[in-house]
């Protein structure tokens, strides 16, 4: 029955325990988030007033930069995963992923990708500074710092596509007896369609950042126009795998919020198989509007409204959703624990963001709206107050279940309503800086622009400070706590909850049956 | 007194505190809270305001549906007040209702917005054509008809960036030349670059367009009436990004036409001067400005480069080296990194000055004196 288990360093060295791996994931996002969230910080704080107070331009872009490669690489997606390693298994009804030995080794491959992307921050030069979007002619003058960045990339790359295998396999190999496609939960369908979503666009950056690779140091002239090249191409490529990228980090979330809120509002999901096929839309739109992001590099007349229609079109499935999930809270009997507090919380802000998100993509509108504090407001509500909250939500809602204790409500919610403030005292001003002119990426600003920056950068200090007490509450609920029942909420239905908290080690060694 | 007292009585956070709250009460007195686009001052900035208001409005109308019906649930809807969960999962009418009507919405934004689109490409019978390159950083102005070039780079000294100077009115958006347009003329605007990309932005004329080497963009332009619209680069391009303003000042045709001819004197003086042999104080002197025109931003102010980023010029083998080598990288640049080809930027009199300058400057002591000749030999 119980294997022998290595203990200490070895145990999770050498897991192949779904648990185990997860919880590696989470560990490891997290870390990478109290890094990239310092960064923010150094950003926020040059710009609290106007002038060059803290750092030096140059390490401002080095900032701005690998802040967005931290966390949408190190903290996000990672975060994700783990969270699918914990808990597609349980969901299904399997004992663990498909391919253990594999799950063990995408995971290890990311502390080191981390380690050296932030190393590339101590080498000559610096670390990147182009943008997370490492445009050449500019990506190209870098140090060797770049280089580091891409090889980060490639191993990033590599761990999210095993990721993916894993998961695919996972899900339409071992769902247990009586569970069909359209009986699977939402998160487990979000994740099946986001890792085809993985597998389909991470090569392609992949050939991207080989190809700078190789106009760096090889002499190849891909993005280099005096060769024959064509800088435009770069961001085509890049944005081919961009956009995906944006909802691989949105899908999972809304998979999240899709378990929460009706667990909380004691009543089933509405409309379960529109939101399969809104997922499934939104996964098909995002591969043929990439080019909304770049507008200004001067495409043709009939690019620039093909990009626009379709870019409209996601307004449709994304409304689908957010509505559904209206449906699920009308007429329910809601209480308001943390889960159901980030939930709402976060489609109301990602609704926000969705709507922000419509507005740019007006192509004569967006002329106006490109690369300003606009377009830095509506992705951070999309990223922090969609997948982020979702995160917050998905992990309060389901640690009972891992640790076999309950949370402290109080703190909870207290971390919760701070978090809620701060990332609206920080953001929604960055709308108006947008709109009245202040461009992205800058580490200095003219004086009419100074109000707005003050209320961010303590908007920006308030949120992380207030990371604190989330760390605070998980690390005593793993230590300890009230002991949480099978179910853990009232209205919670699902696999998971039929298994004692905390779960198993290996939680399904017969398969359970789905009626 | 109260100051004292003040001071007297405070432990480090809450003076932290109160500190911050102060400097905020004083920021939201001295700052404008600006909440839309700059006042449009061209046609198409025009149809760009009305459009963004108009899909603005929208957006707020359906947020507030949203937050609505949320709310209304969660005031309502909720188990403290006694409720019974509903068992409803599924309408089919209200699913196909909330699919069709976004749709329609939709198709009446996208109306007004393909018109304005078609209406911004549109470049045919332009009155004149202003050519636009960026640099690392700054921005050259080339009006071909005309026979005008000249470069633009950022006038906010150096001490009001650190803080030591008080900041002027225009801080970070006023530069030392300003690209002069006049009113009521439809201007064709290309857009290059001559490095990397950069963005052309001024938010008042609503004119963005990405400057790519080795592409050239189209715009155009129309304003209607004369002022000073300031802008910026929109578009990351390394470091001093955020310093390489642009300022358009609008005139009346007349002035116009007195200014080009202005400064067509003024480029026939400049191409005389390049002619006669020059003194060594005089190019030093000359080599000084251009020196912290163009070289400072990288190379900096007093020569010593950021390691491992930027070459110092204080003991460089090229600044120490052979003349030709040296003037050969000025004038030519060096591919692969960010040093430019400023041949393309500078005059044979500026390059010839600027070298002269690198090599007596910064404790190097070649005692080279360059003649604008000898620069220009090197093209």
């Amino acid at each position: 029955m119980a294997h022998d288990h290595p203990t200490g360093l070895k145990r999770w060295l050498f897991t192949t325990n779904h648990k185990d791996i997860g919880t590696m994931y989470l560990v490891f996002a997290f870390t990478m988030a109290l890094i990239g969230g310092s960064m923010s910080l150094v950003i926020r704080a040059e710009l609290f007033q106007p002038g060059l107070q803290i750092v030096e331009p140059h390490f401002f872009n080095q900032m701005t930069t690998v802040h967005a490669l931290v966390m949408i690489f190190g903290f996000i997606m990672p975060a994700f995963v783990g969270l699918a390693n914990w808990q597609i298994p349980m969901m299904i009804g399997a004992p663990d992923m498909a391919l253990p030995r594999m799950n063990n080794w995408s995971f290890w491959i990311l502390p080191f990708a981390g380690t050296l992307l932030m190393l590339s921050l101590f080498m000559p030069g610096g670390g990147p500074a182009g943008g997370w979007t490492i445009y050449p002619p500019l990506s190209v003058q870098g140090g060797i710092g770049m280089d580091f960045t891409i090889l980060t990339i490639h191993l990033l790359g590599i761990s999210s596509i095993l990721g993916s295998i894993n998961i695919i396999s996972t899900i339409l190999n071992m769902r247990a007896p009586g569970m069909t496609l359209m009986k699977m939960p939402m998160f487990v369908w979000s994740w099946l369609i986001t890792a085809f979503l993985l597998i389909a666009s991470i090569p392609v950056l992949a050939g991207a950042v080989t190809m700078l690779l190789t106009d760096r140091h090889f002499g190849t002239h891909f993005f280099n126009a005096a060769g024959g090249g064509d800088p435009v191409l770069f961001q085509h490529v890049f944005w081919f795998f961009g956009h995906p990228e944006v909802y691989i980090l949105v899908l999972p979330a809304f998979g999240v919020f899709s378990q929460i809120i009706p667990t909380f509002a004691r009543k089933p999901l509405f409309g379960y198989a529109s939101m399969v096929f809104a997922t499934a839309t939104i996964a098909f739109l995002s591969f043929i509007v990439w080019a909304h992001h770049m507008y200004t590099v001067g495409m043709p007349m009939a690019g620039e409204l093909f990009f626009m229609y379709s870019t409209m079109l996601i307004a449709v499935p994304t409304g689908v959703k957010v509505f559904n999930w209206l449906s699920t809270m009308w007429r329910g009997s809601m209480t308001f624990e943390t889960p159901m507090l980030w939930a709402i919380g976060g489609v109301f802000t990602f609704t926000i963001g969705g709507l922000s998100g419509l507005m740019l993509s007006i192509t004569p509108a967006d002329f106006q709206y490109h690369d300003t504090y606009f377009v830095v407001a509506h992705f951070h509500y999309v990223i922090i107050g969609g997948s982020a909250f979702a995160l917050f939500g998905a992990i309060f809602y389901w640690l009972p279940k891992w640790t076999g204790h309950m949370y402290n409500e109080g703190l909870g919610k207290l971390h919760f309503w701070l978090t809620m403030i701060g990332f609206n005292l920080t953001f929604f001003p960055q709308h108006f800086l947008g709109l009245a002119g202040m461009p992205r990426r800058i580490p200095d600003y003219s004086l009419q622009f100074s109000g707005f920056n003050e209320w961010s950068t303590i908007g920006a200090f308030l949120t992380i400070g207030a990371q604190f007490i989330f760390f605070y509450v998980a690390f005593k609920t793993i230590k300890g706590g009230e002991k949480a029942t099978k179910e853990v909420w009232e209205g919670a239905e699902g696999l998971e909850w039929t298994v004692a908290s905390p779960a198993p080690y290996h939680t399904f060694e017969t398969a359970p049956n789905v009626k | 007194m109260s100051i004292s007292r003040f001071r007297l009585a405070t432990g480090v956070i809450p003076r932290l505190v109160v500190g911050t709250s102060l400097l905020l009460v004083s920021g939201i007195a001295a700052a404008d809270y600006a909440l839309n686009f700059q006042q449009p001052v061209s046609s198409i900035g025009r149809e760009v305001f009305d459009l963004h208001n108009l899909i603005t409005i929208i957006c707020f109308v359906i947020m507030a549906l949203v937050a609505g019906v949320m709310l209304w649930s969660i005031a309502f809807h909720r188990k403290s007040s006694g409720r019974k969960p509903a068992t409803f999962h599924d309408n089919t009418k209200l699913e196909v209702l909330w699919t069709v009507v976004p749709f329609i919405i939709l198709v009446g934004m996208a109306i007004p917005s393909t018109s304005a689109l078609l209406h911004m490409d549109d470049t045919s019978n332009s009155d004149m054509t202003l050519k636009i390159t960026g640099y690392q950083w700054k921005w050259e102005y080339e009006y071909p008809a005309e026979g005008i070039k000249f470069m633009s780079t950022l006038a906010t000294p150096r001490d009001q960036i650190n803080n030591v100077a008080d900041k002027g009115e225009h801080y970070l958006l006023e530069v030392d030349n300003n690209v002069v347009l006049p009113v009521g003329k439809k201007i064709r605007l290309l857009v290059t670059a001559n490095d990397v990309l950069h963005a052309w932005w001024v938010p008042a004329l609503a004119t963005k367009k990405d400057a790519i080497p080795g592409f050239i963009n189209e715009l155009w332009v129309k304003i209607d009436e004369p002022g000073i619209y300031r802008g910026q680069c929109a578009e990351l391009c390394g470091k001093d990004h955020g310093f390489m303003p642009i300022v358009v000042e609008a005139v009346s045709d007349s002035d116009f036409k007195k200014w080009a001819n202005r400064q067509k004197g003024q480029m026939v003086a400049a191409a005389a001067a390049a002619g006669k042999s020059w003194s060594k104080a005089d190019l030093l002197k000359q080599g000084e400005k251009v020196y912290n025109q163009n070289c400072a931003a990288c190379h900096g102010a007093t020569g010593a480069g950021i390691p491992g980023v930027f070459p110092a010029m204080a003991g460089s083998k090229v600044a120490n080296g052979p003349v030709n080598g040296h003037l050969d990288i000025v004038l030519h640049g060096k591919a692969g990194t960010a040093m430019a080809a400023f041949g393309k930027q500078l005059s044979d009199v500026d390059i010839a000055a600027v070298v002269t300058y690198e090599r007596n400057s910064f404790g190097n002591k070649t005692g080279d004196v360059i003649q604008p000749s000898q620069a220009k030999s090197l093209r």
